[in-house]
């Protein structure tokens, strides 16, 4: 037990994306059995843990700050995490979620529930269950400090995997070079 | 023609009279960015990127429209320097809608490139996400206005070497763009010859043919080259200045 708790927590989180960072962070294929038993995944949407924890060494978030839910995660994220980094275009740039800024709230909502929809076209109008939209979908570290960009769409596994392993070795991971791309 | 002498970046390097900065460091293989600049075409210094330090001046002069002088004392890189043209691809990329993932030019285009050279992690600025049109009239290509970074290249090439003139420059500050004729739809264009031109020297995804997604519209630009020479001395080869 004790050999646990001294591995590196790391956690993911998925905000306003489409999950496309963390499927190539699964395509890491053999190299997560590697990862297994380098670090302690504390939090993660492959993971079922309820709640973000506190002191985590290290959070990967994928995707922009699209609604209110994402806006309190991202905050509670900065609180308890040691390095924020943002993982992936959404989160670095605004990316695809952000495309939908220059179109007002209402004209979205009734475009995904009316208009698009086959069945039922009608807005849901028990609001509670539902995040509401932020005027504006906008990049992580518009909102909250970040410690080092993750870019691509998605990034690739070689690219997740040298994020992870820089950090592992108490460096933060620098992109300026080889990995510095966007798209 | 007279020859100068000029130190950049502490090296010597001499130069014809008449020729700017930025075809004596492309010639001496001395990195600028440009943007804006297409060898081939006039020379407007819009976007700054190639902006130099020449000493006894005290502001930063673009090495594309500023001849060599005798003497000259110029510095291409320093850490102002890339500071200032990180700011100035930042302001670029935070002021248009330049979505790279769902790009027609992605991996093949020059804000990007740019983007990559000055090394912009990430963007500081608020990004404006502008409410801008796309016009898809025409028959053969389209102009999103969203990825256009006004550089007026296509204006440029359509007056300059196609001799149309359909593209011009409308508007002040933010409402500057790109228009047709007097604002028309491009299709409705009556001097429009289809030749594509302004579409292979765009920078960006903004000018691109219909029928291409993502990362395949890719821009031949050395056409240019031959129809320059042609024109100037009867030869149908590339010039070779850069």
């Amino acid at each position: 037990m004790s050999d646990t708790i001294q591995k590196p927590r790391v956690a993911t989180a998925w905000l306003g994306g489409c999950s496309g960072c963390h499927m190539s962070f699964l395509d890491l294929d053999e190299r997560l059995i590697e990862l297994a038993d380098k670090v302690q995944l504390v939090y993660s949407p492959i993971a079922d843990v309820k709640e973000f924890p506190k002191d985590v060494d290290v959070t990967l978030v994928e995707g922009a700050v699209t609604n209110d839910e994402n806006e309190e995660m991202a905050h509670i994220i900065r609180r308890r995490s040691k390095y924020v980094i943002s993982f992936g275009d959404c989160a670095t740039t605004g990316n695809v979620t952000a495309m939908r800024n220059r179109f007002g709230n209402a004209e979205l909502i009734d475009r995904a529930y009316k208009e698009l929809a086959d069945l039922c076209n009608s807005v849901p109008n028990d609001h509670t269950f539902l995040a509401s939209l932020r005027e504006q979908a906008i990049p992580l570290h518009h909102l909250i400090r970040v410690d080092a960009f993750l870019h691509g769409c998605p990034p690739t596994p070689d690219e997740i995997w040298f994020a992870i392993s820089e950090l592992l070795q108490g460096r933060i991971p620098v992109f300026k070079t080889q990995f510095l791309r966007y798209g | 023609m007279a020859v100068k002498t000029l130190t950049i970046n502490g090296e010597q390097y001499s130069a014809q009279e008449g020729e700017s900065v930025l075809s004596v460091c492309r010639q001496n293989k001395i990195p600028i960015p440009t943007l804006c600049h297409l060898e081939g075409l006039s020379t407007v210094g819009a976007c700054r990127l190639c902006l130099v330090q020449i000493e006894g001046i005290p502001k930063l002069l673009p090495a594309c429209t500023t001849k060599v002088e005798e003497g000259m004392v110029i510095t291409t890189s320093n850490q102002k320097l890339d500071k200032y043209r990180r700011m100035i691809v930042a302001l670029l990329a935070s002021e248009g809608n330049h979505v790279c993932a769902v790009c027609v030019a992605n991996n093949h285009c020059e804000l990007q490139d740019l983007a990559y050279e000055v090394g912009l992690v990430r963007v500081r600025y608020p990004y404006l996400f502008p409410k801008k049109s796309l016009d898809a009239t025409h028959k053969e290509y389209v102009m999103d206005h969203n990825r256009c970074v006004l550089c007026t290249r296509c204006v440029r090439v359509c007056d300059e070497v196609e001799g149309a003139h359909v593209w011009d420059v409308a508007g002040r500050g933010i409402d500057c763009e790109i228009v047709t004729g007097l604002d028309y739809s491009w299709g409705s264009s009556q001097t429009c010859t289809e030749c594509g031109k302004c579409v292979m020297v765009c920078p960006t995804g903004a000018l691109f043919e219909k029928g291409v997604t993502v990362s395949e519209m890719e821009k031949k630009k050395d056409f240019l080259k031959y129809i320059i020479t042609a024109r100037q001395k009867r030869e149908w080869v590339a010039f070779t200045n850069e």
